[in-house]
Order: structure tokens, then C-alpha cells, then sequence
């Protein structure tokens, strides 16, 4: 069963049935939409369950030939690194649509680019083949662009040509590298071009040209992250973007930049990501703490969230070119954490937004004595992002800052700053919005959150405390997928991963006198 | 007896749990006995295998959970030694004890449920840290620590000033958090592991004395957040915005007593760093002399308190900076039992005199609260140091063992003098005011005792407060060889002989009894003396420290995120990218003027090129 | 005296210099329209002379081609100006700049 294909094909057969609601029956045009995001949350499950742990290889592969001659191929595949963005991914897209309440007009066709925008992003995250990759990085532009534009607030043409002007230049040099590797590609193996990830794996490839190609990708996908400086689309996409397209934007579109760099620059260029690994480490260490920085005076509750994820994804990146184990595992579940604590804020946003249409924090104040169930989630979502231990948030940037000290240890000591930053930034707006007596007359008599919104908040809830509490088996399915592409850095290059594990001279007497004895046998490797 | 030690950490957990979804059901005052139940428990499960501890039976042991991070090695483990033992009894002891109380003392607040809650947490975080058994899992305690400590302290949210002070102290807390987790990336990076048994083993091996110092310099940043020292004990004075029980908590048997905790779980990297037990030490003296200099102006009886806990940690952290762990550890005991005993009694005249601080409005209440007077004498006296309260004991011997090491540790044992002239001085200041003299109250109130479940963790307190000293004198060293099953990888200080000890002690007892005096003089008459000077207005100011971070960190580092935020982000990086947009669109302004639409002027146009190409190509082709 | 096939390409280049003068020159676009025509048919004419001296068919081909788009281009072009001379009862091609830049 090719079941890739067709977790890719579920969205957009959902957006036909959408689209073939009658028009007079706006009403079931969500309750539809919701009902057909569920299928590809069953696919990627299922994907989830049968993900065979401990094998780095990718499985679930599907590899059928499209243009003979271009060396084209629908080619899908998961690894530990694309199967939770793939889950992650079929989660978010129906929370969001739960959340679309309040879009009243042309929902029909919010629906339909709803989903026609997961079957861009499931494809961007399961292609193996670098035209179809392209194809689907491009695909996921158009809808994101139009519900932005047309569904978003005051200054959302704007925002929406900005986003698609900063990715589309991304694209261009994406587009270029990925050409140039496939004629390279192409023309050592005999044929005009090749464009399937396993052959371009083959590749022989000059340092030089690493060096350009590297580049070219790296600029697209340092834009997609983004990465300080390419960042300034984020706040402006996202305090415009209605509420499911932040949710979107900042739990899965971000996320293509990072996967695009572990996938690609990363596998694809080992020298020249050896030689580029301290520079890109800067730049995103300064988007730590700039990030931050910013993020504790911005007066909008959505920029201040915008500028936290400059912030956290510049955590991801610090632990990417790191390049030890820990630091890239660390990375991908920061990527998880964030899709889920980002996902729930700005769920949150959404939800008091719908009430009182403001996102000004000094608009606000007192909100806990009106709203006490809505208080409870925004805090839990507050201390989650601020990376409090027993959450998700913690584990994924804990490991990057062990994980990258062994490598880089005096960006990772200015980098574990941004945990200070972060409780400043988090906890004044928290204090802003929600404690103090109620100034604004209009707050008074708020609803406080329904049994739907209560629905759509606690997945997201259970997930960041069981993420938190025992990540394990999201390691044990990371952790080899990463190896591998270190693996692949140690063999091409004079680079050495610092290894785990005990150093000379470290007397074990860890559980010297266990009451139960640990099975440390499996994670040892 | 291992085996069950989870349920000191779960049954907490759940009881946070029942009371967060289900205490508006149960009601008041249920909720909070549910609370007491689930601490009390903890307690009752912690007991035998303390007292399995004491037969010296077995002296470490380990107990796996499970696995936590896998690729740093991080566990979920529980290590259970004498110093995690001792930890635990106070932990949930007087926390339960707190817990007693407060069920009368929070009755009738609106979020009574949710105020138990919050209190269960922060037992429960409490246990997670004391009964690590590797770093990696003692820094999820500490967070939580902050993290409850954060929500009680806001817990009466809608005043700003008490949302403003649970920020702070999760912030100031963050700051020391941050050294703690640098530690632990050098930790990681030196042994490839957390676990504190195997770090313990190896360090003198594995780790040079300078990587040694800079862990342990770093484990001091973060200690000294959490246990409110120079220069992060500002979070501790306006943490007092929380409800008086929390006080109790936070400055007796929880919080502040971790960064002290830490300290002695680490005494084997300390030893190996002699530059850093200095630097320990004169912080936990310079801390000790500041907070005493405040709490003598303070007019608050909980900034009193507050002040004084920021000293007694001062003298904890000298302890620990001069090698004498036990020391240390003992004074913590000692100190939760009387701090808890001062802050519950103090809540107990806030209750009486319906919600007022000031120890200038009290006066007198000897009579209307004879259990809080007698109660909080002892506690008054203990903290004084006076002989044979637990205070006298353990403040003695930290004394003695600076004094011990001898060359300019001298001069802090002088400092050290100093602080206990001065704690005894605020502390008769305190008492004096508020219990003895004329009652100086407005009209309209009308001081009572307080109900029995409020006296009863008051007495029992107040009986401990008396004699747990004597569990560790120099004839009898009980606590002592308790604690050796924990620090067995640690050096033994020189000790002294019996006669300068008694030397010592008799020097500041003296000390103490002077105090006393001076205090009592001065307040003991019938109109309270003038607190004028510019000394006293300093004082009464807490030496505008507040304002200085305020001057010097906060206002900056506002302006730098303002200028981050509205010049460098919109003018400099949005510029550039508005720049290369309008570039490209002034390109091609210039390059559509030459689109006249005169087809005419294309077709001249096509035709010069085409004659100019003829030219060049004869040229080239060498037609010419 | 022979008549070579310079002969032939003389006369065309004559032809054609004679359209792109008429092109620049004249603002009538009807005019115009007549000047590329003759243009077009100076090229018509040396496609053909060639293939006659170098012997091969591909010249009067071409030609072939050039006559049909030309006959196209006539029906298009005409219709414009028709309209367009509807439109502006003009013909002057000066007052069309619709696509000044």
C-alpha cells in the first residue's frame, strides 16, 4: 500500500469534497473540512505506529519514474527526522480548522487552500525527489500567500507580498542549486539530469562547488526558518495571517527551513557544511537573544510570539551545525516543541481575539479574574514555551545546549541567555495581559473558553507534557536518522563527532547499587 | 523501602491534581485537608526508610525510573542518602505542618482550592530536586521550584504588585538558572554524565581544579538565585506579596533551602575548588552582614523576616564556602524549624490584627495570643542564638568552623560576630514591638488567637524550635555522623579543640545576650524611639538595590530592546529589504522611459541595430 | 552582359531600403503596412535568387513560408488599422503610444 501517496493525497481529495459543498449551506462547510482532516491524521498515525525504531534507512519507500530522461521520480519516503514533522504536520491542520470559527467569509475556499496547503506541506516533508521537493516548496507558497491576503487584518497585502517576495528569492537560488546538482548529478552518471535524492547522494562533488551550492540552498531555507537577518517577513506575516495560518506558519512552514538544512545541506554538502557550520552557529545565536530582545517590547501580542520564534528556531539551528548527536536530535524535538507550544499560543491568541479584536497587550489586564480556564491554558502555554522542565520546550533545547557546548561552547553559554530572555519576555506580557486589576471596561463579561476550544486546546496540552515527561520513544526514532548524517560528515571529511559516553578515567558506579536494574543496553550506541 | 520512595514525589502530585480539577467541588475547608492528607502521606512514606538510614544499614541507594533524555544519559532516577533523607523530613514536615495551617489561614479566600493546589506543586517539585540522583533531573526540581514559587507568590494576582513580585522572582531565579545549566553543559562535556555518583567517584581524576572551579562557580550562580544571595537576593524581600503561609514555604522548608542543598550535593566538586569556596564564602558573610543592616529598619514584620532569612542563608552559604557541609546543613534544619515557627506566627498576628503589617500599629499582644507569644519567643530566641536554643547550636558551629580555617577567614568570623549582634538586636526589635509595650492598634481592631489548626504547627514547631538543637553539640554528634553517609568523598576539616569551642560559643553567646539587650533597651519603653539618620532612611530603603539593577540592567536593556526593535529591525534590516525591493523597481522605471510606444522609434531603432550589426560583422569577418 | 545573381540582390536591397524608409518616414499606417510589404518581398526575392544559384529548394521554401505569414499578417494588420481608423478616424500611427512605458 503505498500509504505515503496517500497521506498526500488525502488533503487535496478532502479540498475536492470541500469544494463540492452546495453554496447555500455555508455552515457545513467547516464541520466538512474538519471531518476531512482527519484521514491524513489516521495515514500519518498509522506511519507513526509502523515506523520501524532504530532503523536510520528510510522506510515506507515509494519510487515511481516520471520523466525517464530528466531523472524525475515521484520518490516518498519517511525518516526519523520527516516523520514527526509529518505528524506533527496532520495534527496542527485540524486543530486549526476547529479554529476557523470566525472566518465567515468565502469559507469554502479558505477550506480548500486549508488543505491544498497540507498536501504541499506533506509533500515537502516525504519527497526524496529534489523537482518534486521544489514542486511542493512552491505549492505551499500559493495558498499561504492568498489566506493571508485575503482573510488576514489590516495590513495583510502587505504582509502577504512581503512573505512571498522574501521566499520567492529564497526559491530562485533554491531553484538554481537544485538544477546545477541534478545536471552534476546527471552528467556523472551518464544522463542529461538527476533529480532523485538517492543518486544525488552519489554525486562527487568538488569542495567549490559544495561551497556554491550550499550556499544557494542555505539562503532559501535561512529565509524559511528564518534565520537573523532573513527574519523580518515572520513578524509581519504572522501578526496579519488569521489565526489557523500562524498556527500553520509557525508549527510547519518554519519547520521546512530546518528539515531543508538536516535533509539537504547538511547530507548533500558534508565539507562544505564542516566550513560553514561556525558562521551559520553565529547567525543563529544572535537570533537567540536579538530575537528575544525584540520580543520583550513589542506592543502585539502575535509580533511578541513572532519574534519568540526567531528566537527558539534559532535554538534549532545552533544545534543543527553543531554537528554532535545530541545538539541535532535536540534540534528536531525543538522543532516538534515549538510546532506545539507556538501552535498553542497562537490558538490561544486566536480564540481571545475572536472576543475582543484587539491584539494590543495594553488593551488588556485582569484577564485571569475574568477568564480563569482561558488564564490556566495561555499560562501553561507561557511556562511550556519558556522551556520549563517537565515540558517539551526543555528537553528539545536542553539537549541542543549539551549537545552544542562539546562543539561550540562559548556561542552555546551566550545562547543559554535566551532561557532568561524568555522568562522576561513570556512573563511581563503574562503579567500585562492577565494580572493586575481590569482597566478596560470592554473585558468585562468576557466568555471564557467553550467545550470546542477546550477540545482543540488539551491534545496540544497532553502532547507538550508527554513530550516533556517521556520524550524516549521520540528519541529512540530520531536519534539514528541523525547518526547517520554524521555518519556521513565523520567519512567525507577530517571532522570527529565528540562522542558520548563515558571519558577515560570516569569511574561507572552509576546505580552501583540498583534496587532495578536499567536497560541502558539499547540507548548505549 | 526504596522502592516506594516515587510515591514521596506522586502523592504531592496527585493531591495538585485533585485540587486543581475537582477542589471546587470538594469545598473549603476539604480542599485543604485533602492537600495536608497527601503531604502528610509523603511524610508517613519518607519515615522508615529515614529511619533505615539511621541504623546505618544501608547508607546510598539508587533507585532507576526510568529514561528520561536518552542521548545525554538524563534519568529519571532517585538517590536516596542521608542528606536526601534529612531534606525530606523537612521538606515534608513543616510542609505539612504549613499545610495545617493554612487550611484555617487561607479560609474563606475565593481560590482556596487552587491555593492548595499550588502548594502540593511546590512539595512535590521540592521532593523531584531533593531526591535526584543526577543533575540533569535536579534541575527539573529547580524550575519547578520557580515555577511554584512564581504562581503562589502571584497568587493574589489582581494586585499588581504581587503579579509583579512572582515575575520577578521566576526571572531573578532564571538568571541563576542560567549558571546552573552552564554547569551542566561543562558537567556533560567532562563526564559524559549526570549522574552524581559517578561524578563524585570520578572528579578528582577526570576534571582539572580549574574546570572544577568553573563548575562550581557556575553551581553558585544558581545557587545563589535560588537561595538569595549577592547579588540576587532582590527577589526574596517582595516575594513576601504572597500569602504568609507561602513565606513560611519558600523561606523555611522549600526554595531557599535548595540553592544550600545543591551546594552540599556538590561538596566533592567544591572541595576540589578552593578559589571558589572562597568566593563562596565571602559572598555568603557580605550577604549575611547586608540583609541583617536592612532588617533592622524594616517596619514590615514580614520584610523583617524576609531580611532576616536572606542572613541566616548568608550564614549557610558561609558554611558551605569554608567546607563545613554538616555545619551548613544543620543550620538549614535549625532555620526551617524557627523560620517556619516566626513566619506562621507572624501570620497568626496578621490574621489577629485583620490583615496589618506594620509592627508600629501592634504592640501588646502578649495577652490577646498567648500561644503565638510563647511560641514565637522561642523562635525569637533561636534565631537570636541564644543558648540552648536549636539556633545557638548550629549558628555556633559554622562560627567555629570559619574561625577554624583561620588566616582572613578570622575576618569573617568577626563579620560574622557582627550579623549575630545584629540578628539578635532586629529580632528583640521585632518581638518588642509587636508583643510587649502599649498596644498602639487603631480603632476597630480586635487581635484574638488564632484557631487551633493554626496553634497546633505552631507548638509543635515551637517544641522542635527548643530542642533539635541538641542532636548535634559538640558532646553528642548525632547529626553529624547522620550526614557522613553523604559526604564520604569529602576531606574532613581540622577540627578544633574542646576547649576553643567552648571558647567560641561562649563568645557568641555573649554576643547574642548583647543584642538582646541593646534591642530591649532601645524598644522596651512606652513611646517607640525615633528611627531618623540617614543611616536608618538607607536602611529603610534596602540601600536602593532595586533601583540600582533598576538604573543600571533593567532601563538599559529596555532601551537596547526598543532600539533593537523599533531602528535596527524596521529601519536597518527592514530598510535593506525595502531598499533591494525599490531598487529593482527604480531599474525598471529607468528602463520602461525607453518604451516611447512610437513604433516608429522602435523601427528606427531595429533598423540601426540591424545596420550596425552589418557593420560589425564586416568588421569582424574582415569584409573591409 | 549577364545578369547575375548580384543583379537580383542588388535590386533587393534596394527593395528594402526603400521599406525601412518608408517605415520611418511616413505616419500613415497604411503606408507603413505597404513598406513592410515590400520589404518582406525584398527578402522574398533574395531567398529566391539564391536558391536559384546555389541549386537548392530550401530558398523558394522559405519563400513559400514568408508569402503565407505575410498574407496572415495582412489579414490581422489590416483589420487593426480598419479599427483602429474606426475608433480615431485617423490613421497616424504618432498619436498611438498605448504602450509608453
Amino acid at each position: 500500500m503505498p500509504i505515503l501517496s496517500i497521506l498526500i493525497a488525502l488533503p487535496l481529495i478532502g479540498a475536492l469534497i470541500v469544494a463540492l459543498v452546495p453554496r447555500r449551506r455555508p455552515e457545513l462547510v467547516l464541520p466538512i473540512a474538519l471531518v476531512v482532516s482527519i484521514p491524513p491524521l489516521v495515514a500519518a498515525s498509522y506511519v507513526l505506529w509502523n515506523f520501524a525504531v532504530g532503523d536510520a534507512s528510510f522506510q515506507f519507500t515509494e519510487h515511481v519514474v516520471l520523466v525517464e530522461s530528466f531523472g524525475i521520480s515521484w520518490s516518498l519516503a519517511v525518516d526519523g527526522i520527516s516523520l514527526f514533522m509529518v505528524v506533527l504536520t496532520a495534527l496542527l491542520f485540524p486543530l486549526s480548522i476547529a479554529a476557523s470559527r470566525s472566518i465567515t467569509e468565502q469559507v469554502k475556499t479558505y477550506m480548500v487552500l486549508m488543505l491544498i496547503l497540507e498536501t504541499g506541506v506533506l509533500g515537502v516533508f516525504l519527497s526524496l525527489d529534489l523537482f518534486v521537493f521544489f514542486a511542493f516548496f512552491e505549492i505551499v507558497l500559493i495558498p499561504m500567500y492568498l489566506l493571508i491576503s485575503m482573510w488576514g487584518s489590516d495590513n495583510r497585502a502587505y504582509a502577504a507580498l512581503k512573505f512571498v517576495l522574501f521566499t520567492a528569492v529564497g526559491s530562485a537560488f533554491l531553484l538554481v542549486s537544485i538544477v546545477a546538482l541534478a545536471v552534476i548529478t546527471g552528467d556523472q552518471m551518464g544522463t542529461f539530469a538527476n533529480f532523485d535524492f538517492r543518486n544525488v547522494l552519489q554525486a562527487d562533488l568538488s569542495t567549490t562547488t559544495q561551497y556554491w551550492l550550499f550556499g544557494g540552498f542555505a539562503i532559501a531555507f535561512a529565509i524559511k526558518v528564518p534565520l537573523f537577518p532573513f527574519h523580518t517577513w515572520l513578524p509581519d506575516a504572522h501578526t496579519e495571517a488569521p489565526t489557523a495560518g500562524s498556527v500553520i506558519l509557525a508549527g510547519v512552514l518554519l519547520k521546512m527551513g530546518t528539515y531543508g538544512f538536516l535533509r539537504f545541506n547538511l547530507t548533500l554538502f558534508p565539507e562544505a557544511t564542516v566550513d560553514f557550520a561556525v558562521p551559520l552557529a553565529i547567525l543563529a545565536v544572535i537570533g537567540i537573544v536579538y530575537g528575544a530582545a525584540v520580543a520583550i517590547v513589542q506592543p502585539d501580542i502575535k509580533r511578541l510570539v513572532a519574534y519568540s520564534s526567531v528566537s527558539h528556531m534559532g535554538f534549532v539551528i545552533l544545534g543543527i551545525f553543531a554537528l554532535t548527536t545530541q545538539g541535532m536530535t535536540g534540534s528536531v524535538v525543538t522543532m516538534i516543541s515549538h510546532g506545539l507550544t507556538t501552535g498553542a499560543l497562537f490558538l490561544l491568541i486566536g480564540m481571545i481575539y475572536e472576543r475582543t479584536h484587539t491584539r494590543r497587550i495594553a488593551d488588556y489586564g485582569g484577564l485571569a479574574k475574568i477568564v480563569p480556564i482561558y488564564s490556566g491554558f495561555f499560562l501553561f502555554a507561557v511556562f511550556a514555551s519558556a522551556g520549563l522542565p517537565g515540558l517539551s520546550g526543555f528537553v528539545g533545547e536542553f539537549t541542543i545546549l549539551i549537545g552544542s557546548y562539546l562543539t561550540l561552547p562559548v556561542l552555546t553559554i551566550i545562547a543559554a541567555s535566551g532561557v532568561i530572555l524568555a522568562a522576561i519576555y513570556l512573563l511581563w506580557a503574562y503579567e500585562r495581559v492577565f494580572t493586575g486589576p481590569v482597566v478596560n471596561p470592554k473585558l468585562e463579561g468576557l466568555r471564557d473558553l467553550g467545550f470546542r476550544e477546550v477540545a482543540i486546546m488539551v491534545p496540544l496540552v497532553v502532547l507538550i507534557i508527554g513530550l516533556g515527561v517521556y520524550p524516549k520513544p521520540v528519541f529512540e526514532r530520531i536519534e539514528p536518522s541523525v547518526g547517520i548524517i554524521l555518519e556521513r560528515i565523520e567519512a567525507t571529511t577530517g571532522y570527529i563527532v565528540p562522542e558520548r559516553g563515558t571519558p577515560e578515567g570516569v569511574v561507572d558506579v552509576h546505580y552501583g547499587q540498583v534496587s532495578e536494574s536499567p536497560d541502558h543496553e539499547e540507548e548505549g550506541g | 523501602m526504596i522502592d516506594v520512595l516515587w510515591l514521596v514525589i506522586a502523592l504531592p502530585l496527585v493531591g495538585s491534581t485533585i485540587n486543581l480539577f475537582f477542589g471546587k467541588r470538594i469545598g473549603q475547608p476539604l480542599a485543604g485537608w485533602v492537600a495536608f492528607g497527601f503531604v502528610a502521606l509523603a511524610w508517613l512514606v519518607a519515615l522508615p526508610a529515614t529511619f533505615s538510614l539511621i541504623d546505618g544499614s544501608i547508607p546510598v541507594e539508587t533507585s532507576y525510573l526510568f529514561t528520561w533524555i536518552p542521548v545525554v544519559g538524563a534519568d529519571v532516577a532517585l538517590l536516596w542518602d542521608p542528606l536526601s533523607a534529612l531534606m525530606t523530613m523537612i521538606v515534608t514536615g513543616i510542609g505539612s505542618l504549613i499545610h495545617l495551617y493554612s487550611i484555617g489561614y487561607m479560609r474563606g479566600d475565593e481560590r482556596y482550592p487552587r491555593f492548595f493546589s499550588f502548594m502540593n506543586l511546590f512539595i512535590a517539585s521540592m521532593m523531584i530536586l531533593v531526591l535526584s540522583a543526577n543533575y540533569a533531573m535536579m534541575f527539573i526540581g529547580w524550575e519547578l521550584v520557580g515555577l511554584s514559587s512564581y504562581l503562589l507568590i502571584s497568587f493574589w494576582f489582581t494586585k499588581p504588585a504581587a503579579a509583579a513580585a512572582g515575575k520577578k522572582a521566576f526571572i531573578v531565579n532564571r538568571i541563576g538558572d542560567w549558571g546552573f545549566l552552564v554547569a551542566l553543559m561543562i558537567i556533560f562535556a567532562s563526564f559524559g554524565t549526570f549522574d552524581f555518583q559517578t561524578i563524585f567517584a570520578s572528579a578528582p581524576v577526570v576534571i582539572t581544579v580549574g574546570t572544577a572551579t568553573a563548575i562550581t562557580l557556575l553551581l553558585f550562580v544558581g545557587a545563589a538565585g535560588k537561595s538569595a544571595q549577592i547579588p540576587l537576593y532582590v527577589w526574596l524581600p517582595d516575594a513576601m506579596e504572597g500569602p504568609t503561609p507561602v513565606s513560611a514555604l519558600i523561606h523555611a522548608a522549600t526554595m531557599v533551602t535548595a540553592g544550600v542543598f545543591m551546594i552540599a550535593r556538590s561538596a566533592v566538586l567544591f572541595e576540589m575548588a578552593p578559589t571558589t569556596g572562597a568566593i563562596v564564602a565571602v559572598v555568603g558573610t557580605l550577604t549575611a552582614l547586608v540583609a541583617a543592616l536592612i532588617a533592622v529598619s524594616q517596619t514590615d514584620i514580614k520584610k523583617v523576616l524576609a531580611y532576616s532569612t536572606i542572613s541566616q542563608l548568608g550564614y549557610m552559604v558561609l558554611a558551605m564556602g569554608v567546607g563545613a557541609y554538616t555545619a551548613g546543613i544543620f543550620h538549614l534544619t535549625t532555620h526551617a524549624f524557627f523560620k517556619a515557627l516566626l513566619f506562621l506566627g507572624a501570620g497568626s498576628v496578621i490574621h489577629a490584627m485583620a490583615g496589618d503589617q506594620d509592627m508600629r500599629t501592634m504592640g501588646g499582644l502578649r495577652k490577646k495570643m498567648p500561644i503565638t507569644f510563647i511560641t514565637m519567643g522561642a523562635g525569637w530566641l533561636a534565631l537570636s542564638g541564644v543558648f540552648p536554643f536549636s539556633g545557638f547550636w548550629s549558628k555556633d558551629e559554622i562560627l567555629a568552623a570559619t574561625f577554624a580555617k583561620g588566616g582572613w577567614y578570622i575576618g569573617l568570623w568577626v563579620i560574622g560576630l557582627l550579623v549575630a549582634l545584629l540578628t539578635a538586636f532586629y529580632m528583640t526589635r521585632l518581638f518588642v514591638m509587636t508583643f510587649l509595650g502599649k498596644p498602639r492598634w487603631e480603632d476597630g481592631v480586635h487581635p484574638h488567637e488564632s484557631p487551633a489548626t493554626m496553634t497546633i504547627p505552631l507548638i509543635i514547631l515551637g517544641l522542635f524550635t527548643v530542642s533539635f538543637g541538641l542532636v548535634n553539640t559538640p558532646a553528642l554528634v548525632a547529626f553529624e555522623h547522620f550526614l557522613e553517609g553523604s559526604f564520604q568523598y569529602v576531606h574532613h576539616v581540622q577540627g578544633l579543640s574542646m576547649g576553643a569551642i567552648i571558647g567560641l560559643a561562649t563568645i557568641a553567646l555573649i554576643v547574642a545576650i548583647a543584642g538582646i539587650v541593646w534591642g530591649w533597651l532601645k524598644y522596651h519603653r512606652s513611646e517607640l524611639p525615633a528611627e531618623d539618620g540617614k543611616f536608618w532612611r538607607r536602611s529603610r530603603d534596602a540601600f536602593g538595590v532595586d533601583e540600582f539593577y533598576g538604573r543600571t540592567i533593567v532601563e538599559p536593556g529596555k532601551k537596547a530592546s526598543e532600539w533593537a526593535a523599533d531602528v535596527f529591525d524596521v529601519k536597518v534590516l527592514d530598510g535593506i529589504a525595502h531598499g533591494i525591493g525599490s531598487g529593482t523597481r527604480g531599474f525598471g522605471d529607468v528602463l520602461a522611459r525607453l518604451q516611447t510606444g512610437q513604433v516608429r522609434a522602435y523601427a528606427g531603432g531595429v533598423a540601426i541595430a540591424g545596420v550596425l550589426l552589418i557593420i560589425v560583422f564586416l568588421a569582424v569577418g574582415g569584409g573591409f | 552582359m549577364t545578369v547575375t545573381v548580384s543583379w537580383f540582390l542588388v535590386l533587393a536591397a534596394g527593395l528594402f531600403s526603400i521599406g525601412v524608409a518608408g517605415v520611418l518616414i511616413r505616419r500613415n499606417a497604411l503606408v507603413m503596412f505597404m513598406s513592410i510589404e515590400l520589404m518582406l518581398n525584398a527578402v522574398n526575392l533574395t531567398f529566391v535568387a539564391v536558391s536559384k544559384e546555389l541549386g537548392l529548394i530550401e530558398g523558394q521554401v522559405a519563400a513559400l513560408f514568408v508569402m503565407v505569414v505575410a498574407a496572415a499578417e495582412v489579414t490581422i494588420g489590416l483589420a487593426i488599422i480598419v479599427s483602429v481608423f474606426r475608433d480615431r478616424s485617423s490613421a497616424n500611427v504618432d498619436e498611438l503610444a498605448e504602450l509608453k512605458g
